[in-house]
């Protein structure tokens, strides 16, 4: 196994154990980047020079101080952010050309906490404009592609940081998820793929989409991996006030618990007419395995699901109006002239519903329309400890296929902005590969397990239990 | 005058006027084809929102937000140093005596 394969949990352990050094890592990285990323375009910036120096620092730390080790838990471990990530003296685009030449002069929280246990930042992943888009085609630094067929999206807006991961660039990949940005891409590279709880992870120095609905999270290898992570990214920021301080448990701590007796619940509505069919039935394989592990089924309704949409393509581009309209070229970044057509889209969408006399029939009803989305989930969690369901419709679909019908784009979201309208984490994770009808190709498929907010650990113990019997993490793209 | 009620498709939904009113709103400025463009578009995604018309909202209380916290405090004194000027002014193409030189609001 080459160095650029392992896991975050396995690169630590031998990293401790000096089995190699975080600059034959890092090297074993840049090298793949470069092999591979003039044909997926994943990073729009690497930091070769800066990656290289962290890795030989991070190196003498380790032979002098093994102690240290444990304290900075990603001490040596190359990692992709994606780019509306701001990271001091990093540029940093949000895939626009607004932000071309933008370089922070500070850190978001998130990558200050990830450089505080000792990560090192490889580069800035590509991403569709804003994070407007389920296909990563809306970024202006051209599309990514997807590594287990060139021919399809990775799914987006986290397009370059999925890519990334599932390539084997780097180690870990952050990602955003307002509607779906983390869990359909991490579906379609078979990747398991965390939007936390709303307000579990600081939204601090990330460029704001929707302030209500955007949730910090990461693609990982697998499920270990994913609770590292949340490990260090969880918590209260005075930064952020949307960041409860409600406790965050050793997420890691009861991944192998078990799922016995736990009650999963199949809602209803997420298995309708245009759900692929052989992805139905790998979804409800999967839910079989997990029943034969110990898990309880339980038939659910969420009867407001199919609105669910229609509110996000209310409230989601009101809140974007709002969050673009900083953008005026004077204090940093060009003029406005450079938004390109899906943010103008959003912005004026977002602009209409807000603006004087439609404000009632289409923000305010939205909003009404999102408390009954929530009551849904509430009642249903009463019931049930999580529930399970399909993260997109379809499987991966072409490069172009969707990109000139914005509305059939949006639709990729259907199933995942449910979550980002009620607040509750959401992890996907990879269940097997199905031939795609057109070429044969393998693509990858994944499910979506949702609990309770701040009901992360249970979702990792669920998904820990699936993946200890399958390990699809294992299977990686030719390349 | 064409007869537009075969239209399977009901697209008529914002007028060109109104698309150009809101990009003025927005302060974005659309070519004459971008304008017919989004008309296009954005009255697709208009008639797909109507469905919420159906469902019953009298009573129902608005979530603006979801995470019940309220009237988050902090101690009143200075979080932290700020930023140098320097590094303030740092990513601005429109600097005049070390200041942001913007447009002018009055004439």
């Amino acid at each position: 196994m080459e160095l650029h394969q392992l896991t975050i949990k396995e690169a630590q352990e031998r990293l401790r154990t000096k089995k190699f050094s975080s600059l034959e890592l890092v090297k074993s990285c840049l090298g793949r980047i470069k092999k591979l990323d003039s044909k997926i375009n994943a990073f729009i910036t690497v930091c070769e020079k800066e990656a290289l120096e962290g890795a030989k620092k991070a190196d003498k730390i380790i032979s002098h101080q093994s102690s240290v080790i444990s304290h900075q838990s990603l001490l040596g471990i190359p990692i992709a952010v994606k780019d509306i990530f701001c990271t001091k003296g990093i540029k940093t685009t949000a895939g626009s050309k607004v932000l071309e030449d933008y370089i922070p002069v500070y850190d978001s929280t998130v990558v200050k906490r990830l450089k505080d246990v000792g990560a090192i930042i490889l580069g800035k992943t590509n991403m569709d404009a804003w994070a407007h888009g389920s296909s990563g085609e809306n970024s202006d630094f051209g599309a990514t592609r997807n590594p287990w067929d060139f021919e399809y999206v990775p799914g987006g807006s986290s397009s370059g940081s999925a890519a990334a991961l599932a390539a084997d660039m780097a180690l870990l990949a952050t990602g955003t998820d307002t509607g779906g940005s983390i869990r359909l891409p991490a579906s379609f590279c078979s990747l398991v793929g965390l939007k936390p709880t709303y307000g579990r992870v600081s939204r601090y120095g990330i460029i704001a989409m929707a302030s209500s609905l955007d949730s910090i999270g990461h693609f990982t290898k697998n499920i270990i991996d994913s609770a590292i992570i949340l490990n260090i990214t969880a918590g209260q920021d005075s930064y952020d006030a949307t960041t409860p301080r409600t406790p965050v448990p050793d997420y890691t701590k009861n991944l192998k618990k078990g799922i016995k007796g736990l009650k999963i619940g199949i809602p209803k509505e997420y298995f309708i007419k245009g759900l692929n069919k052989e992805m139905e039935k790998k979804v409800k394989e999967t839910i079989k395995k997990l029943e034969k592990l110990g898990a309880r089924l339980v038939n659910i309704s969420l009867p407001h699901t199919e609105y669910a949409l229609a509110v996000y393509y209310i409230i989601q581009p009101s809140e974007v109006s709002s969050n673009l309209a900083r953008y005026d070229g004077i204090r940093f970044g060009f003029s406005r002239d450079r938004f390109a057509d899906e943010a103008r889209r959003r912005i004026m969408l977002g602009t209409y519903a807000l603006s004087a006399g439609y404000y009632e029939a289409y923000y305010l009803k939205a909003m009404q329309v999102r408390s009954l989305i929530k009551k849904d989930f509430d009642e249903a969690f009463q019931k049930v400890d999580v529930l399970m369901a399909p993260v997109s419709p379809t499987l991966p679909f072409k490069l172009g296929e969707k990109v000139n019908d914005p509305l059939q784009m949006y639709l990729s979201d259907i199933f995942t902005v449910t979550a980002n309208l009620a607040g509750i984490p959401g992890l996907s994770i990879p269940i097997g590969f199905i031939p795609s009808a057109s070429s044969g190709q393998a693509l990858p498929v994944g499910i979506q397990i949702l609990g309770p907010q701040f009901s992360e650990e249970l979702l990792f113990q669920v998904g820990y239990a699936y993946e200890e019997k399958t390990q699809w993490y294992k299977r990686k793209p030719e390349l | 005058m064409k007869k537009t009620t075969n239209n399977k498709q009901q697209t008529t939904k914002l007028t060109e006027e109104e698309v150009k009113h809101v990009a003025k709103l927005a302060r974005l400025t659309l070519t004459p084809r971008a304008v017919k463009k989004f008309q296009k578009q954005l009255s697709e995604v208009l008639d797909y929102i109507e469905i919420l018309k159906k469902v019953k909202t009298k009573g129902v209380g608005s979530t603006f937000q979801v995470t019940g916290l309220e009237s988050v405090f902090r101690e009143d004194k200075v979080a932290g140093p700020s930023l140098p000027q320097k590094e303030v002014l740092s990513g601005s193409k429109s600097i005049h005596n070390g200041m942001f030189k913007i447009k002018a609001i009055f004439e």
